[in-house]
């Protein structure tokens, strides 16, 4: 490595985006690291998308594969989609975290390690046989070794901390080193740590020479040739924080709560990665939020259901496992039309499969994964703030058309994070709840001409005493009715009326691209990055292409059939075998083809266009 | 609750226009006719009753019924019932389950409604099996119990309802029969007024696939001598003639003649003890030892919050401590930047 003559005064090379992974022990704190890279790098101004990673076990053995933690973010002075496919630079805080990680690093890219856990115990809990930094490593990466346990060490020395201290505090000194190196400021994190410690100075005197040390070796050691600036994006103009989707979904439900003035009822059961939206909601218990931890899946939808019937907003919250356990309740959300919302935070399966890692292949599940025909709308979020608005959508939905809703999100939405523009109140759509009052002429599965749906009666209100049940009942009365014919009716009644929502939701339109072309690349959920980016890069090559995403999986917008009619051949890219591409091709008879990478990891850009380019050059 | 014109209601008031579907002869008729007669008593508004089901024969009671009702899915009407409590403390809730729904299926919900005090009304119709799916042995079916599903008798042990109850730590328990319809009245009336979930095992005669199954308790000759009636703070005597009486030697329960100067030994009830492992005892006599009888009345009733009042406790303590906010600050929280 070259090492300039010039020491001090370096000014930083601009880059248009980088992508950073930070990785070490599940001990290390690199989900807290990254998450402090996260808002300075926010407060520069530039577009993000990050992507936490981290195992099941709560506490892996330290030092071993499976304890292997890992934050990345991308970041850009452009607009970007998703947390990027391959690393510029790796912090790798141990072996384990190296040989997890290195795969993913661009040859040529940046590999900082802290030599001082790369010892023989370590080596072997990792795998390796011999060291790796003695190997050749640097012929393909920039390598730079770095004594990071010794010189935090050596940073609060003079403080005589256990050496527990210093061990947790390391993180610091690579988080201060990352600032220096992407010229990020050092203030947010300074004053986090300022109130976090306010009440043991030790720690934060130790925290913050820790932090300064790690940049400061950036600043005066020559181990690096310069650092590096991302100026900041050009965004759309507003006010931002950055959002989580299973923030953004916590948000959506307190938000509901304000717009239709109902208490909303949360019945959940502890679930990955679903639980953040019941501690994140049990905070608002002033705010309109009841929330109920429930014995079991089962429960948790039962007392929603419950909820509802009474004249809340009944909503659980779980992942695919508990939606297996709750089928039978949404069939009978389904049976008694009444509104609840299931949000599903989809994660690897089958069966307990990846808890913490992603996957998109709960889509035939939510939309058939009850005994009969029991339909009911499928909503699914494509980035961590898009969890706010097609929430909100899915209340709507809910309320108008009194039917339980899928809200489909996953785990690297739910996880993830990107800048989210803060929407205005008086931005927010109305949502109105009437219920019925009136006993004139009531019955209670009476419909409305125009939505088919029937009142919400809730009990407490007079002269409208009814009994819902899940045994089939006679349209109108709602009483118990075997009759062949009626049966026959009601079945299609109750799929029609969730499929003439189609007429209350937007037409599909291309993200990228011509409203005609040789290819459209057809996504729903999490994929939009990565889909979005692949297409921007396939028009840039001057493909005829175009990208769409599905918000709505049930019913599917009315203009979808002609919409995909308008291109020659149709790619679905998605986290599963083909679950959407399965229903386009069955309702439209049209010769879809799949790109499907199940690996518990979101799709890469690089790997969408090359079977984009494959699929066009066939 | 609200307090209006307690004699507004008839018994007629509450019976629905349904035809009850019932098999002729079954214990559940008299079960409902007794809730018809508690409800206009009561002094709620009729539209402030809600019955909440499961699935079985039992669970078709809120159709019966001319109040608003939710016949919901096989062992979870305990949890329904949760959510409608806890949206509108306002209602009375009541939830009718049988001993497959309420023990097998739904076991779990109820442990967890009883430990919470869930201010909820449990009636469980026993009738000793499964009527509904025509025929075979529950929970509650004794051991060697022929039935379909158990041509060479029944290898299970039995539950006993109440005792589950009162190890979940039940505020008020009693038990009741479906042919002492006084009795039975009696009880509702007391589970009513109760603060907090209030659970209620009724003996039911199911006549087509487990007739008798209760005769020790109903038929005259034998009844005296097989039942206790636990009137409150009286000692615990029965028999033909009331010449038996209990007395506990350690914590085993036995029969002694109630006269010959015995009364200082004989146990006298107080259905407000606190104490579980006496109630335990008490509930447990004569369902594992036919030698002794079984206890008919309330077992427990004792004060403790109930869950939603300690919900809106919590909601109201959370709104005095934390400042006013508005949507936008919520929505504003964190760090935020603006993007000109
Ligand atoms: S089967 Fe038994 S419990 Fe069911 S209705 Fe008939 S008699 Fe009653």
């Amino acid at each position: 490595m070259t090492i300039t003559e010039e020491k001090k005064g370096r000014t930083a090379e601009t880059l248009e985006e980088a992508t950073i992974r930070f990785a070490g022990d599940s001990g290390d704190g690199m989900q807290l690291t990254g998450g402090q890279f996260t808002n300075a790098t926010a407060i520069v101004g530039n577009d993000l998308s990050t992507l936490p990673d981290y195992p099941a076990e709560i506490r892996a053995p330290a030092g071993t594969l499976a304890g292997v933690s890992a934050f990345q973010i991308h970041f850009s002075s452009k607009e970007i989609h998703t947390p990027g496919d391959y690393l510029d630079v790796l912090v790798a805080m141990n072996p384990a975290a190296l040989k997890a990680n290195l795969k993913d690093l661009k040859s040529g890219g940046m590999l900082i390690v802290n030599t001082n856990a790369f010892t023989e115990t370590n080596l072997k809990k990792a795998g390796y046989d011999k060291n790796p930094l003695e190997s050749d490593l640097n012929q393909k990466y920039q390598v730079f070794a770095i004594e990071i346990s010794r010189l935090t060490q050596l940073a609060i020395e003079e403080m005589k901390l256990p050496g527990k201290v210093v061990d947790r505090s390391k993180n610091l000194f690579a988080l201060g080193l990352m600032y220096w190196l992407y010229t990020r400021p050092m203030e947010p994190t300074i004053e986090w740590l300022k109130k976090k410690f306010s009440s043991d100075p030790t720690i934060l005197e130790a925290n913050l020479k820790v932090l300064k040390a790690g940049y400061h070796f950036g600043e005066t050691t020559e181990t690096f040739i310069s650092n590096y600036e991302i100026k900041h994006a050009k965004i759309q103009p507003g006010k931002y924080r950055n959002i989580t989707g299973n923030e953004a979904t916590a948000l959506g439900l307190i938000t509901s709560a304000q717009l239709t003035g109902l208490t909303v009822f949360l019945g959940s059961y502890p679930i990955t990665p679903a639980s953040d939206i019941l501690h994140e909601l049990s905070k608002y218990k002033h705010f309109g939020i009841r929330t109920f931890q429930a014995e079991d899946e089962i429960a948790a939808i039962g007392s929603a259901l419950g909820a509802s019937f009474a004249g809340g907003l009944g909503v659980t919250t779980t992942s695919g496992p508990g939606v297996c356990l709750k089928s039978e309740f949404i069939g009978l959300a389904v049976k008694t039309e009444l509104p609840l919302l299931i949000c599903d935070i989809q994660r690897g399966g089958p069966s307990t499969g990846l808890p913490t890692k992603t996957e998109q292949a709960d889509l035939l599940q939510a939309l058939f994964g009850r005994n009969s025909e029991s339909p009911l709308p499928v909503l699914a979020a494509a980035t961590p703030g898009d969890c706010f608005e097609t929430l909100i959508e899915a209340v709507r939905i809910a309320i108008k058309y009194m039917t339980p809703v899928f809200f489909l999100s996953d785990g690297y939405l739910a996880n993830g994070s990107e800048p989210w523009k803060i929407p205005l109140v008086n931005e927010l759509p109305k949502l109105d709840v009437n219920f019925r009052k009136d006993k004139e002429g009531f019955l209670p599965y009476l419909r409305n001409k125009e939505t088919l749906a029937r009142s919400w009666a809730i009990p407490g209100t007079p002269e409208l005493e009814h009994v819902l049940t899940g045994i089939e009942t006679e349209q109108n009365t709602g009483k118990i009715c075997y009759d062949p014919t009626n049966h026959d009716t009601m079945m299609k009644l109750r799929a029609q009326r969730i499929e003439q929502i189609s007429n209350d939701i937007p037409d599909i339109t291309q993200h990228f691209g011509e409203s005609k072309g040789d290819l459209l690349i057809l996504g729903w959920g999490s994929t939009l990055g990565s889909i979005n980016a692949a297409t921007e890069k396939l028009l840039e090559k001057g493909y005829k292409v175009a990208n769409a995403h599905l918000r709505y999986l049930n019913p599917f917008p009315k203009n979808l059939e002609s919409f995909l009619k308008n291109y020659k051949k149709v790619l679905i890219p998605e986290i599963n075998l083909g679950q959407l591409r399965m229903l386009i091709r069955a309702k439209y008879l049209i010769n879809a083809q799949g790109f499907n990478i199940i690996s518990g990891h979101p799709l890469k850009v690089s790997a969408i266009l090359e079977a984009a380019e494959k699929l066009l050059k066939s | 609750m609200a307090i209006t014109e307690p004699q507004k209601y008839t018994k007629a008031d509450f019976e629905s226009e349904n035809d009850v579907r019932w098999c002729p002869g079954c214990g559940d008729y008299a079960i409902l006719s007794a809730i018809q007669t508690v409800m206009p008593t009561l002094g709620i508004p009729k539209e402030k009753f809600v019955f909440v089901s499961g699935i079985g024969c039992s669970s078709r009671f809120p159709h019966y019924m001319s109040c608003y009702g939710f016949h919901t899915i096989h062992g979870r009407a305990l949890t329904v019932a949760t959510g409608v409590k806890s949206i509108n403390p306002e209602l009375s809730v009541w939830v009718i389950t049988g001993d497959g729904d309420g023990l097998s299926i739904g076991g779990n919900h109820l442990m967890h409604a009883i430990r919470r005090n869930q201010d909820l009304k449990i009636l469980l119709f026993n009738n000793k099996i499964y009527g509904l799916t025509k025929g075979q042995y529950s929970p509650t079916s004794e051991l060697g119990k022929k039935t379909k599903s158990t041509p060479y008798g029944s290898i299970d042990n039995p539950v006993n309802p109440v005792s589950i109850a009162i190890a979940s730590g039940a505020t008020f328990v009693a038990r009741t029969l479906d042919k002492n319809v006084k009795h039975m009245i009696e009880i509702f009336k007391k589970a009513a007024a109760h603060k907090g979930i209030a659970f209620i095992e009724i003996y039911q005669n199911c006549l087509v696939f487990n007739d008798d199954a209760f005769k020790d308790f109903t038929e005259k000759d034998i009844k005296d001598d097989h039942s206790v009636y636990i009137e409150d703070s009286k000692p615990l005597i029965f028999g033909k003639n009331s010449d038996k009486a209990i007395k506990l030697n350690g914590f085993s329960p036995e029969i002694i003649n109630s006269s010959n100067g015995n009364s200082r030994e004989i146990l006298t009830y107080n259905e407000k003890t606190e104490d579980r492992g006496l109630s335990y005892v008490i509930g447990q006599m004569g369902v594992e030892n036919p030698d002794l009888p079984v206890a008919f009345g309330v077992l427990r009733s004792v004060e403790q919050p109930t869950y939603q009042e300690r919900l809106l406790e919590q909601e109201r303590l959370a709104k005095e401590k934390s400042k006013k906010v508005s949507l936008e600050q919520i929505l504003n929280a964190g760090d935020t930047w603006i993007v000109k």
